[in-house]
């Protein structure tokens, strides 16, 4: 077990190497950079010069990419090029945030959409089953934003129930926070409930159609003892794997939902790092993001291999 | 709309008034009267970013501009009818020729943190934009020879060369003011109607009122928050469900179905904010005159007005100088969409046909690929075959701006018609944009920026419009006007010539009615 996840965390740090020279390439492919980006119309070739020469832009490009990867290995994030700040000052409290929106949507969400899986593998067929398909596959074929803005069109401005707006912000009451991010928290939970409900569904129901789930409905068992002792042990694995990589989604995937809400997340903060060529910045969101899908997608594995007990001894039970 | 071009200044600000800003409720908004103090006003403002900064020398982008009249004043501040009148600056005078003045420091007004205001002060934060600096104002200060404390209340400027606009220049929201030897930009000190009370960079801002604030009728609410939300959706939304009070940069697509809401205000500000073609006068076939002609003879203005802006500005003449500037030349006749001229001016170059590639990018403005498209289409009637050169919006200032041929651009306004002329038409200003170089544009220009005398220069700058409007490689068909949203519960709101809300300054000037 040990060494699984070993190797997994090793795998996951090949990766993230991967990632950050992928998205130093990308960048550096992109037209324009910082220094014209900070300038603008008013870039004339002395003014471009000057801000390259103090931010050091006309080193070779290999040459700032180990230099920033020398830092990020002992833990420095470096300085953003735009403002001169510290990008871990300004990173980890838009982190705080998005992983505080991801886990709101998360308590609601996941509880809530393998219920309903469960609930409708139990009444397969019925119309609460038809009904509640139905509506999952249209949350999950309407875009986020579109989801959003509908969202807002009632709640917000036709109702005036719940703000559009995501204001957070330090000292806030928790009932404040849980007013401002419920509309943001509403549609990261229809988009990724309807995927995780369809799997769950679908899970248990190739579970129950094998032969000693059928044992016991002889057995003279009722359906939900079946459905609930037998047959969702068994379909946990793909259920697992749905949900984080659903998790996964909350935090890396807001981006649009922090521009619809204008929620001061790590999206936004990556957009405006972006459109500004600030390569700390971008280098320090994309390895945020590339670490909690290698962690969370770990998890998912160790967490199957864990509710199963044919994975977690392979070897033996083939001797 | 030809027509606005024969009203007088007077008339047209008159006229504003009532056009623009009156609210669905069918009152005037001029018939506001004495300000109430109290209550939060927030505002929900785009062009902001995590990487936001209130250091005067690098303000660029709206929300930091606004935030930063919100902590400090300026030393000359531009009026809602676009004249130069007094702040921290309380008069001055100019000696003949106009390169060396003298400015009174306004007396009695104190800095947030207790010091009292002293020309020392106004030196300082003059020399931050001079010398060795990153300033973005830096080449303006260039044209300062000297900045001197005559005394605790009197500071004389001189100049490279004669400048009968210094007071304007001084307007630039660069020049703010800070107490002497002030580094700390993380918390700015001014002695602005706000104090400062916390700023997250790019997402929010709450200032309080200052108490003591010197300025009459001004600093009425206790608060004031700043949200930043660069989405114009997003920044919509809220101002229709009440969270903010007012909003920048309308998007002219909304404009109409924003004014049937009952609870807004729409306000629309003439500007000299204009969106060009640019012919690069040094490469083919923009060498000659005649092509040049024939490109703005092609255009379709009144078209291109109602579609790229929906209404929401005004025609332009092939040069800079706008409306909303005392020197805008009245008589100069519009010139109109005429195929049959464009032609003529082709012919005349020794050309049956004409194909060339516009380089166009939302970068230039928003909607500049749709107006390149709906250029082509008129200009296919003179016998101009234009290819559209989508560029990608990142880089374009860098990559196509002033490198590509025929490419479109845009200038903000500025607030005088010299500085309009100088930044893109003196040949020696970096960014004259159409590489136009006429050395009788240049000594006239330079002649009329030292003269005193209101007519004389007016005769000259009315010259200086129609040189460009005949020869100059700039196409310029419309001017944009600036659009806000704003809640009725806010008074006091104008139109403004300069910027958005109010040329930046609204948070200052307005109350709530509670």
């Amino acid at each position: 077990m040990w060494r699984l996840i070993l190797a997994r965390l090793a795998q996951g740090i090949v990766t993230l190497w991967l990632v950050s020279v992928l998205v130093f390439a990308g960048t550096q492919l992109l037209p324009g950079d910082v220094a014209a980006s900070i300038l603008g119309q008013n870039a004339t070739p002395g003014a471009l010069e000057a801000i390259r020469r103090e931010l050091g832009l006309n080193e070779p490009a290999i040459w700032r990419y180990f230099d920033w990867l020398g830092g990020f290995v002992q833990g420095d994030l470096g300085m953003s090029l735009t403002n001169r700040q510290p990008v871990s000052e300004l990173l980890w409290p838009r982190f705080g945030n998005t992983m505080a929106l991801a886990a709101y949507a998360a308590a609601i969400g996941v509880p809530l959409a393998t219920a309903l899986g469960v609930l409708t593998a139990m009444l397969r067929g019925s119309v609460f089953d038809r009904v509640s398909n139905i509506g999952a596959l249209a949350m999950v074929s309407l875009p986020e934003y579109f989801l959003g803005l509908l969202l807002i069109l009632f709640f917000s401005v036709k109702w005036n129930l719940l703000p559009s707006l995501a204001n957070v912000y330090p000292g806030m009451g928790f009932w404040a926070w849980i007013e401002a991010t419920t509309l943001p928290m509403l549609v990261l939970l229809l988009v990724t409930a309807a995927q995780i409900m369809r799997m769950t569904r679908t899970a248990v129901l190739s579970v129950m159609d094998a032969p000693y789930i059928e044992t016991a409905w002889l057995k003279g068992l009722r359906t939900g003892r079946v459905v609930l002792r037998h047959a969702a042990p068994n379909a946990v694995a793909p259920v697992i794997n749905v949900v984080a990589f659903n998790v996964a989604y909350l935090i890396t995937g807001v981006v649009l939902v922090e521009v619809v809400f204008n929620y001061n997340g790590l999206g936004r903060f990556m957009v405006d790092a972006v459109s500004k060529r600030d390569l700390p910045m971008v280098q320090a969101a994309a390895m945020v993001f590339g670490a909690v899908y290698v962690l969370l997608n770990m998890v998912a594995d160790i967490g199957a291999i864990a509710a199963n007990p044919r994975l977690r001894h392979p070897r033996e039970t083939g001797a | 709309m030809p027509n606005a071009f024969n009203l007088n200044r007077r008339q047209l600000m008159a006229g504003m008034a009532g056009a623009g800003l009156v609210g669905l409720s069918g009152l005037p908004l001029a018939a506001q009267t004495t300000p109430v103090r109290g209550g939060v006003l927030v505002m929900g403002i785009g062009g902001g970013s995590t990487t936001d900064d209130v250091d005067v020398r690098k303000l660029q982008d709206w929300v930091p501009v606004n935030q930063a009249y919100m902590l400090m004043n300026g030393l000359v501040e531009i009026d809602a009818d676009n004249r130069a009148v007094p702040e921290l600056f309380e008069s001055w005078e100019a000696a003949e020729g106009a390169d060396d003045w003298v400015f009174n420091v306004r007396q009695g007004v104190t800095f947030h943190n207790g010091k009292t205001l002293t020309a020392d002060d106004v030196v300082y934060s003059l020399n931050l934009h001079r010398g060795d600096t990153t300033s973005s104002a830096r080449s303006i200060a260039e044209a300062f020879k000297t900045v001197e404390k005559l005394s605790d209340s009197q500071v004389r400027i001189t100049l490279e060369s004669g400048n009968a606009d210094l007071p304007y220049v001084l307007s630039d929201y660069h020049f703010l003011v800070v107490p002497d030897g002030f580094t700390d930009w993380s918390r700015p000190v001014g002695t602005g109607p706000f104090v400062f009370e916390s700023y997250e960079p790019g997402v929010r801002s709450r200032f309080a009122r200052n108490e003591d604030y010197w300025k009459p009728g001004c600093a009425n609410v206790d608060a004031v928050e700043v949200i930043v939300i660069n989405d114009i959706a997003a920044r919509t939304n809220a101002l229709m469900s009440g969270q903010v009070h007012a909003i920048n940069s309308l998007d002219f697509k909304t404009v109409d179905l924003l004014r049937r809401e009952p609870n807004l205000q729409i306000v629309q500000s003439q500007s000299g904010q204009h969106f060009t073609f640019l012919m690069d006068c040094t490469q083919a076939p923009f060498t000659d005159n005649n092509v040049r002609l024939a490109v703005k003879y092609a255009i379709d203005r009144q078209q291109l007005l109602d579609t790229a802006l929906l209404g929401y500005g005004r025609i332009g003449n092939d040069h800079p100088i706008p409306v909303t500037d005392r020197f805008h030349n009245t008589e100069l006749a519009q010139r109109t969409f005429d195929p049959d001229r464009a032609k003529f001016h082709l012919r005349e170059a020794g050309l049956d046909a004409l194909p060339v590639t516009l380089s166009s990018s939302d970068a230039a403005f928003a909607g500049a690929v749709d107006a390149a498209a709906i250029y082509r289409t008129s200009a296919a009637a003179a016998g101009i075959d234009v290819t559209v050169d989508r560029q990608p919006t990142d880089g374009y200032w860098d990559n196509v701006w002033m490198k590509k041929p025929f490419a479109m651009s845009y200038w903000g306004g500025r607030p005088t018609a010299d500085q309009m002329l100088t930044i893109a038409y003196q040949s020696t200003s970096a960014q004259n944009d159409t590489h136009w170089y006429r050395k009788d544009f240049d000594a006239l220009l330079i002649e009329a920026r030292a003269i005193l005398d209101e007519n004389r220069r007016r005769e000259i700058y009315w010259t200086l419009q129609e040189m460009i409007h005949v020869d100059g490689g700039a196409m310029i068909p419309i001017f944009g006007d600036y659009l806000d949203g704003v809640s009725n519960e806010v008074q006091g709101v104008t139109p403004h010539p300069m910027f958005n809300l109010m040329g930046a300054r609204m948070a200052e000037k307005v109350w709530l009615d509670g």
